[in-house]
């Protein structure tokens, strides 16, 4: 198991079933599983990146890649 | 129309040339002989139609190869058309490094990629989809994307016999996460062949090669060009970081856009797959591959920061093309058959 030192998920080894608050059990058969720390993810228990930091609106913001999966 | 679990049992047909240079290898691989381009490489632009369509010929040999090309798969290593590529892959990786950022360092340049913009970012593709989420131009980028997705992670493959301790063990699992984790039906290049089924678009390996202009070419060859080269490792190293720490919030506004444009579950679910993947892969990624290979080789620093620089510039360029396109109400793709039948809603 390991933490993101900053403020990111908790990787630990999967297959993993994950029993939320509410009782509901969650299930990943993923190799390794990212656990969400922060509370804000769309998809908790597991992350979706929404732990980022986010930068406000601003026309000069430096370029990024085109946000693509692989 | 093939069957997406049939995507990769098809071999794309050669292109049309689109100049001098990718006319003579087309012309090579269909006659069998030897590539005659009159040294029309030595003036063609790195980033333009002909050079980028002879790159990506050239690299498919290494992939798939082509219909319609007899001893194609003895052609990968002939020292005619290697010798070739290579003198189209120095005017290209020269205009990368010219035209790339250079950020100070490899660390510096993923921290800028981890923060993300608040609202809607003007430029950025998949924040216009969502935004306008409009079924014509959701086909058409899938159409374009497919030229990599549908052997998505295969170019990154070629760097594990580079990489040692963490990163050959954070690269590998990974790939194996990309190649389905064991099972045929998830790997994601057979997802995305999936997806594209459910946007009436043909699945078959290669199918949009002749819609696809030169910047979509450019990121595919991009991967090829660092994949293939030991030399580059670190900028293949940095461009993997780069796309697997952009994409998870990426998928997640394409999904969105998908899902309210009405298309059905299997086109949504590669996008959504890669917004739990790819958070994970993005951590596996920085963690193990990234620190592993620069504590092992902290001389390659600047050629994995050039990776994900060289990855942005290319990456902006497509952006660039396809805004531009859709803005005006035209389409994004080269004319000719197949780009109508992409623009024909099935
Ligand atoms: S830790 Fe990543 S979304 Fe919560
Ligand atoms: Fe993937
Ligand atoms: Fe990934």
């Amino acid at each position: 198991m390991r933490l993101d030192p900053d403020g990111g998920p908790l990787l630990v080894d999967g297959p993993v079933e994950v029993v939320t608050e509410d009782g509901t059990t969650h299930f990943s058969h993923r190799p390794t599983v990212a656990l969400c720390t922060c509370r804000r993810s769309a998809r908790y228990p597991w992350c979706d990146t929404s732990h980022r930091a986010r930068a406000p609106e601003r026309a000069d913001a430096p370029d990024s890649p085109e946000e693509e999966p692989r | 129309m093939t069957t997406p679990a049939r995507s990769r049992l098809t071999r794309p047909r050669l292109p049309e040339p689109r100049g001098p240079v990718s006319a003579g290898v087309v012309e090579a691989l269909r006659s069998g002989g030897s590539p005659v381009t009159d040294g029309a490489e030595a003036t063609a632009d790195p980033y333009g139609e002909d050079l980028q369509l002879a790159l990506y010929v050239l690299y498919e040999l290494h992939y798939q190869g082509f219909a319609g090309a007899p001893a194609d798969d003895s052609r990968e290593w002939d020292p005619e058309l290697l010798a070739l590529r290579a003198t189209l892959e120095q005017p290209f990786l020269a205009a990368l490094r010219a035209d790339a950022e250079r950020p100070a360092s490899a660390a510096a340049a993923l921290d800028a990629l981890l923060v993300e913009p608040a609202g809607h970012r003007p430029g950025s593709v998949s924040h216009h989809l969502r935004r306008t989420h409009r079924l014509p131009e959701l086909r058409e980028y899938a159409a374009l994307r497919s030229l990599y997705h549908l052997k998505e992670a295969d170019p990154h493959a070629w760097m594990i016999p580079r990489l040692r301790g963490r990163a050959k063990a954070g690269l590998a699992a990974v790939e194996y996460d990309e190649f389905g984790a064991g099972r045929a039906e998830d790997v994601h290049a057979r997802l995305y062949a999936e997806l594209m089924a459910e946007l009436g678009l043909d699945p078959a390996y290669g199918h949009y090669l002749d819609a696809a202009p030169a910047a979509a070419l450019a990121t595919v060859n991009l991967m090829s060009l660092f994949g293939l080269h030991r030399a580059l490792r670190g900028a293949l190293v940095g461009h993997f970081a780069a796309v697997e720490v952009t994409s998870s919030p990426g998928s997640r506004r394409l999904a969105d856009a998908l899902r309210k444009a009405g298309a059905g579950p299997a086109a949504v679910r590669f996008y959504e797959e890669h917004v739990e993947a790819d958070a994970v892969h993005e951590q596996v990624v920085r963690r193990d591959v990234v620190a592993g290979l620069l504590a092992d080789e902290p001389e390659l620093d600047a050629d994995v920061a050039f990776g994900v620089a060289a990855t942005s510039l290319l990456e902006d360029r497509l952006g660039a093309l396809l805004l531009d396109a859709w803005t005006q109400d035209r389409s994004a793709l080269l004319p000719g058959h197949h780009a109508d039948a992409v623009a024909r809603p099935a």
